[in-house]
């Protein structure tokens, strides 16, 4: 916020007011209560005041003025209700009334709002648009309604080219995707080169249906024509950028409830905006294929790990009542537990609940399967930063929240993309950008950003330490170091060290390895070093390697030796996968960790025991496995029983057919989910749980950034909160429960799960229940109630024994699994914009699926014509574990000697193939990067 | 609905279309800015713009397609055609605004249709500089006066060739030897100080001759005392209904706008310059072009042909730094947009933008290209500035009702001669068509004029006998001087008869075609006054309201002043539409 110094009076309709410097008359009017008719002015757009509606009098001058454009000068003396004003406001608003369609495509339509308010007469210019007159004025046509998008309709001839679309398009979302074409009564918006809307480069943000004020543009399922019955603010169910949404909940003729639409809402981490999956993406949870009821496998159907796509769930489970099968579901384990010991039994929970959830979760296993075998899908994303970051700073959460790339002048962002991957925090990054930052954009491929970068580093696959090496010997080699942060934050004999290691990797000796030019380097390195703040963020393809511990090792010294840290716009930011997964660590999700990362060693595990009033000696002093180590100890039988709330190892694990079979053999399986998923397919008991928009709960986003999401929908037929069967599952598992939790998902109960919780993390002391629910948002770390939180942390020490940082050397080391002449291509898997994860909520959501329904494998042109296969013709892709195929897709941005394929599709899971290798100390695998042969497939069209 | 895509989203660059731009754009700087300098290459080698090269335009000035389309959209001479539309082998382009429309344009367009094979495009266009010698028509580039079918047919054999210089145009060497360019020498040698400069202008009275007749010296002033750095648009966008003054003066004697254009830039201490000239003026870019490599040879200043450098290419160093150095000149094509004669809309059109005017403030002087403080000024003014320094009282012996100084008139319609003539300020129409203008055409009696092209209303045979033109003399008639285009409408003796409602609804056609879409009540207003000015029966009230709307609520001077014609047939000819007779002032 500007701190106004001076404030300006001058008077409006004859009151005297203040205007803040530089503010708007339009604004300053707003703030003292008045509103000045507007169309084409929309916080938080650029005013361009192009509609006209806002025009105001100011004494003394000839034309009248936009007041959403025109600063307040002293002593101004402005009408806005002054017969002048008002005629032009009015005659604006008849203008574009004479055009308007008798359709109402939004309920809420400003233009008739404003209408009605002036007492404008529809007709006064209507008469032009008839018989010879209108053929004299010779008016454009406006072309039929555009309904090629599964998302969005346009229609053309409801549109006032009030430009709001284009700027939501243009300078919030850096989308570039509408443009306003023609000129005259022939300007119009267009989508890139006035393309059907389906067949742009379109991504469905929808920031221009939520900036549109007369429903030209509008939600294809016309939700927007009616009021809703209900508003529930809560937060995106899918990323870890924590968007702030409202849903509006409208009811059936049945007066059944349903989502209707998603708006964004004016959160911290994103101010209003939204992307496709958190705009449209929420429709699974009324999908029919959800579970409505407790599931018990058929005695006389086995499990079969080649089957985990089930067509009707009655081939393989019958129904039981949730009393049966919560006693079937903890009963199975408990046996394990009294025969083979807690050792044999193994938890996942979920970074898509609530900490509480996350909380519970670990609770359970912990106490009531006595293991600390509890693990969630952090360890297949960021394990390896995690564990970089605590060796190095002492903490694995974010330095910095993303929105400081506002304050960046240089961004470095490596092994991320997140305008599919994090696309609302891409905004902030493309806003940084606009505005002047420099992004040095590394990744083996040619992101959608590369357009907007300042240096793209295309390296090859697996090549990051030979880039970030080479860099960090350009800090040595040109005396680029800071030496007042080194002097105060880091150990001088880590620095040698770090300094003899990358002495002989040059930039020159680098390049032919990771392929990138040894200017680039240099420049990249220099420009880095140089700015007065540089920050750096990163996603999972630094991480997802058997070498990632390293490559985050390798990026925390670029930050400290360069002193890029403690102050806006520098620090480091791992962008995180789901929209929990900083709170399901900081709430013990994890094998090694108690909450707020307390380690599980003896002492702590005591300490624990006496907080949970448990006997000396309950839990278990056995270190606990994680993700794939778990799932590697089932295929050999040592674990026999899991319970996996929320998660879909059969598609998320690498070398899914390896975790299929593990699943397969377990002697009981307990699944939780809202979908029959790849995993629950091989299950014992089904439990059907919530989605996200049945409950209330609280998550943690990438910038550390707890809020509360609310319950906004009942969940269909018998499905149950998470929290409710978690506390049902411990109950019989011997814990004691902490409240009477709410089995339809509301508030009671979560809050006394959530205070027990913060009673053993200190982070959020300053963070209660009230306080959540009264704020919606609050910072972590926050120590006190009346404390803001901090954003920025690592300001002058880190969490480590002595203040400083610990660096360490990352050797020179590539993929595990180069390629060879059998497999001579890399295979680099990951997400697209429209589906989460392994696809169990967007592939069940309509216009996501519309959008993406099929697997596709992303080609270069030149590999694909040398492979001789047609753009969107089939390949077939195989590693030495598998082999999918799939359709291609030519994409100038991949490199030419590797495909992409998205781990979403069961159909063509990108996980049979991938190596399940792991990097000793984040035990996170590579899936990234492993060797794959490709040829063309023997069928030839995509199945859908 | 299930979409399969074989590529991203919108498709990929086709490699053909990629070297295509390359082998056609290679040299120049792949800047934003430049992105309608680009256009105009492939237009000119491909006569029209296909998706494929857009795409690789974009991916070459890592613009997205939208940002590229919507430029090439806006501007009439871009040919927007689908992948495989085959492209016109020529356009022609039948002017077809009031002083064409009076020579018979209209018609022409339909015979010249009928004549042409497909492979010629025939369009009606507006004012094109060529209103003295009307009708006029653009084959290709090549500017053809009094067009007639034949010569339209005549003219497509050579549509391809390259425009030419006009061959009677006063060179560097010439001018140079009436002593051109040595008060530019006595400036830059501390001769004269820059306050001098602007005092003498100041006290010569001139103003901006493009039609907003600001005062120039406050113009100067502001700018100069704006921290730079500081730059200099050259207005060479004329296109003014009935407007062929700068033309006139480009194809004739360019060397005094251009020592004015020095003169004012080192007054203002400005390193950089633009000159930017409207598309239909090819000829005389070429002229220019010479000329400017002429001067470059000579040392006067650096051409640097069409770029300069974009936003972050300053001329480094102090005031004293820049006036040191010959400054750095651009030559800049427009594309056939009427509003970027406006100031502000031609350097939203300098920057690669559709032609839009800004709001103000921020004004040019203050906030102009690339956000720096701009002097801009049309040819005219320019042209006036050595002789004003030389001599401010070079004005002041002429002069009638009490005006003082010579004005440039471009006369045009029912007259003798059509021309551009300097004549003295205060003159009426009538002694202008007289004096000037060889009275009016054989059979042709005087029945109203437009003084000031499409904007500046009209005048009835009374007023044209009694009113002085000048700067301010014809506002309380609901008129203005503008760029003193004198349109002269007649009736015949013969029976044929020009009406005033006729030439305003020929001018708001104009205003409807010409207006840039930004703001609602130009945008629907023009075509709303056309829709209200059919028929024999004007709604006067109606229309006046519409009128005020548009004037109080229009961004810029094109939706300010697009109702003036049609308040000059209420006001000036009422009995025409049948409204009720005002009270004359």
């Amino acid at each position: 916020m500007d701190t106004p110094t001076t404030d300006i009076a001058f008077t409006l309709d004859g009151k005297p007011l203040a205007a803040h410097p530089g503010e708007t008359i339009w604004a300053a009017a707003a703030r003292h209560g008045v509103e000045i008719p507007h169309l084409c002015h929309h916080d938080p757009l650029r005013p361009v005041g192009n509609c006209r509606a806002c025009m105001v009098e100011v004494e003394g001058e000839r034309v009248l003025a936009a007041s959403c454009c025109r600063a307040v000068e002293p002593g101004m003396k402005v009408h806005a209700d002054s017969d002048r004003a008002r005629a032009a406001q009015r005659g604006v608003v008849e203008l574009l009334l004479a055009r308007k369609p008798a359709r109402r495509d939004r309920y809420d339509d400003e233009l008739l709002h404003w209408a009605q308010r002036l007492g404008a007469d529809a007709q006064r210019y209507a008469s032009a648009f008839k018989g010879d007159a209108a053929q004299a004025a010779a008016w454009p046509q406006s072309p039929a309604p555009d309904t090629s998008h599964p998302a969005i309709t346009f229609a053309a001839d409801a549109c006032i080219q009030c430009t709001r679309c284009l700027r939501a398009c243009r300078e919030e979302q850096g989308n570039d995707v509408i443009g306003l074409a023609g000129r005259g009564a022939a300007a119009r918006i267009v989508f890139d080169q006035a393309a059907a809307m389906g067949e742009s480069t379109c991504v469905a943000c929808g920031e221009c249906v939520q900036a549109c004020p007369t429903g030209a543009l509008v939600p294809a399922n016309g939700s927007w024509a009616q009021p809703s019955v209900r508003q529930v603010d809560s937060v995106c169910p899918y990323c870890g950028v924590g968007c702030a949404i409202t849903y509006h909940v409208h009811a059936d003729a049945q007066g059944r409830e349903f989502i209707a639409r998603v708006e964004g809402r004016d959160g911290p981490a994103n101010h209003g905006r939204l992307c496709v999956k958190g705009r449209f993406g929420f429709d699974y949870a009324q999908h029919p294929a959800r579970l409505t009821v407790p599931l018990i496998r058929r005695d006389d159907a086995p499990k079969d790990p080649e089957r985990v796509k089930l067509a009707d769930w009655r081939e393989v489970f019958r129904e039981a009542t949730w009393d049966e099968a919560l006693e079937r579901a903890a009963g199975g384990l408990l046996r394990i537990r009294e025969q083979h010991g807690g050792a044999a039994l193994a938890g996942f929970g979920s970074a898509k609940g609530s900490h509480e959830e996350a909380y519970l979760f670990q609770k359970l296993v912990r106490v009531g399967l006595r293991t600390h075998n509890v693990d969630h899908c952090t360890r297949l994303c960021h394990a390896s930063s995690v564990t970089a970051l605590l060796e190095g700073i002492g903490s694995g959460a974010v330095s910095n929240p993303v929105q400081d790339a506002l304050h960046a002048e240089v961004i470095l962002l490596i092994g991320a993309n997140p305008t599919v991957n994090h696309p609302v925090a891409a905004t902030w990054m493309k806003n940084a950008l606009r505005r002047g930052t420099r992004l040095i954009l590394a990744d083996p491929r040619r992101t959608e950003l590369s357009r907007k970068a300042w240096l793209t580093l295309q390296f090859k696959p697996g090549s990051d330490l030979a880039l970030l090496n080479a860099m960090l010997h350009v800090l040595f080699a040109d005396n680029l170091l800071d030496e007042a942060t080194i002097a105060a934050r880091c150990h001088a004999d880590e620095v040698q060290a770090i300094r003899e290691h990358v002495a002989p990797l040059s930039p020159e000796k680098m390049a032919p390895l990771c392929g990138v030019p040894a200017e680039d380097i240099r420049a990249a390195a220099r420009a880095f070093a140089r700015s007065r703040a540089s920050m750096i963020f990163w996603g999972m393809g630094i991480a997802q390697h058997v070498h990632g511990t390293d490559n985050v090792r390798a990026l925390i010294a670029l930050c400290l030796l360069t002193g890029q840290i403690g102050r806006p716009g520098t620090g480091l930011h791992p962008l995180r996968g789901q929209n929990n997964v900083q709170g399901a660590s900081d709430a013990g999700l994890m094998p090694t960790m108690f909450p707020d990362y307390l380690r599980t060693a003896p002492e702590n595990i005591a300490r624990v025991e006496r907080h949970w009033a448990l006997p000396e000696g309950t839990l278990s002093r056995t270190p606990g496995l994680t993700v794939v180590e778990i799932i590697h100890a089932a295929l050999e039988g040592r674990i026999r029983g899991m319970y996996i709330e929320g998660e879909n190892p059969a598609m998320s694990d690498p070398d899914a057919h390896h975790a299929r079979q593990a699943l397969a053999r377990l002697e009981h399986l307990v699944v939780q989910d809202i979908f029959l998923t790849e995993t629950a397919a091989l299950a014992d008991v089904v439990l059907p749980a919530s989605s996200w928009a049945e409950k209330t709960g609280t998550v943690t986003n990438t910038d550390r950034l707890v809020q509360i999401g609310r319950k906004a929908l009942a969940s269909p037929g018998q499905a149950r909160a998470d929290l409710w069967i978690i506390q049902e599952m411990a109950r019989r598992l011997g814990v004691a429960p902490t409240a009477e939790v709410d089995l339809h998902g509301g508030e009671a109960g979560v809050d006394a799960v959530y205070e027990e919780m913060r009673s053993l993390m200190p982070s959020l002391a300053g963070v209660s229940w009230q306080r959540l629910v009264r704020e919606g948002a609050v910072t972590s770390p926050c120590a006190a109630e009346d404390e803001p939180g901090q954003p920025v942390v690592f300001i002058d020490r880190f969490p480590t024994a002595d203040g400083r940082a610990k660096l360490k050397p990352a050797p020179l080391a590539f993929g595990a699994e180069p390629p060879d002449n059998v497999y001579p291509y890399v295979l680099i898997t990951g997400r697209e914009l429209e589906h989460w994860h392994t696809g169990a909520m967007t592939r069940h959501a309509s216009v996501l699926d519309a959008l993406e329904p099929v697997a596709t494998a992303s080609v270069h042109p030149t590999l694909l014509a040398k492979l001789g296969i047609a753009p969107g013709q089939m390949l077939r892709v195989e590693s030495r574990r598998g082999a999918i195929e799939l359709a291609t897709r030519a994409d100038p941005a991949m490199p030419e000697d590797a495909v992409f394929i998205p781990f979403a599709y069961v159909e063509a899971a990108a996980n049979l193939l991938t190596n399940p290798k792991l990097d000793p100390e984040g035990k996170i695998a590579e899936v990234k990067y492993c060797a794959v042969a490709l040829a063309p497939a023997r069928a030839t069209v995509a199945q859908s | 609905m299930r979409l399969l895509r074989p590529t991203p989203r919108g498709g990929i660059v086709p490699e053909a279309a990629r070297q295509q731009v390359q082998a056609l754009c290679g040299d120049l700087a792949p800047r934003a800015d430049l992105l309608v300098e680009h256009l105009h290459r492939l237009q000119d080698a491909h006569r029209g713009l296909r998706p494929s090269h857009l795409a690789a335009l974009a991916e070459r000035l890592r613009l997205s397609t939208a940002e590229v389309y919507e430029v090439a959209s806006f501007y009439q001479h871009f040919r927007l055609l689908r992948e495989d539309e085959p492209a016109p082998q020529t356009t022609v382009r039948i002017c077809t605004s009031l002083s064409c429309a009076l020579a018979g344009a209209d018609g022409l367009v339909d015979e010249v249709k009928a004549r042409c094979g497909g492979d010629v495009a025939v369009e009606a266009a507006s004012c094109m500089g060529l209103c003295t010698q009307a009708p006029g028509a653009l084959v290709g580039r090549h500017a053809l006066p009094h067009a007639s079918v034949e010569a339209v047919l005549a003219a497509l054999n050579q549509a391809g060739a390259p425009p030419q210089p006009p061959a009677a145009a006063q060179d560097l060497a010439a001018y140079r030897a009436q002593g051109g360019y040595q008060l530019l020498a006595d400036c830059r040698a501390g001769k004269l100080s820059p306050e001098q400069v602007m005092q003498q202008i100041e006290v010569a009275e001139l103003r901006g001759l493009g039609g907003a007749g600001f005062p120039s010296a406050r113009k100067w002033r502001t700018v100069a005392q704006q921290p730079g750095p500081r730059l200099v648009v050259v207005n060479a966008d004329e296109g003014e209904v009935g407007t062929c003054k700068d033309g006139e003066m480009l194809r004739t004697a360019p060397h005094p706008a251009l020592e004015g254009l020095l003169i004012a830039a080192w007054a203002v201490a400005a390193g950089r310059i633009w000159i930017y000239v409207r598309d239909e003026y090819a000829a005389e870019h070429m002229l220019l072009h010479r000329e400017l490599q002429a001067l470059d040879a000579a040392g006067l200043l650096r051409y640097g042909g069409v770029d300069i450098g974009g936003p972050d290419d300053d001329e480094p160093g102090d005031d004293a730094a820049v006036r040191a150095r010959p400054p750095r000149v651009a030559l800049r094509r427009g594309a056939g947009a009427y509003i970027c004669g406006e100031e502000s809309a031609l350097i939203e059109s300098l920057e690669g933008r559709r032609g839009m005017p800004r709001l103000k403030p921020p004004i040019v002087a203050i906030s102009g290209l690339f956000g720096r403080p701009t002097l801009e000024h049309n040819i005219e003014t320019l042209w006036w500035v050595p002789t004003l320094v030389r001599d401010p009282a070079a004005w002041s012996g002429a002069g009638r009702r009490g005006r003082k100084g010579l004005r440039r008139f471009t006369v045009s319609g029912r007259v003798a001669r059509p021309g551009v003539y300097l004549a003295p300020a205060g003159i009426t129409a009538q002694e202008l068509i007289t004096e000037f203008a060889g009275g009016m055409a054989p059979g042709w009696h005087l029945y109203g004029v437009l003084p000031g092209g499409a904007s500046g209303g009209m005048l009835n045979a009374q007023q044209a006998a009694e009113l002085p033109l000048d700067f301010g003399t014809l506002e309380p008639h609901g008129c203005f001087i503008g760029s003193m285009a004198v349109i002269v409408l007649g009736h015949h003796e013969d029976g044929r008869t020009d009406t005033a409602a006729d030439a305003a609804r020929n001018l708001l056609r104009f205003f409807a075609h010409e207006s840039c879409g930004q703001c609602t009540p130009c945008r629907e207003g023009t075509h709303q006054l056309l829709a209200a000015m059919h028929g024999p029966r004007w709604d006067a009230a109606h229309l006046a309201g519409l009128s005020q709307l548009m004037r109080d609520a229009s961004i810029c001077g094109l939706g300010q002043a697009a109702p003036n014609p049609i308040d000059s047939v209420l006001r000036h000819f009422p009995h025409e539409v049948g409204a009720a007779e005002q009270t004359q002032e």
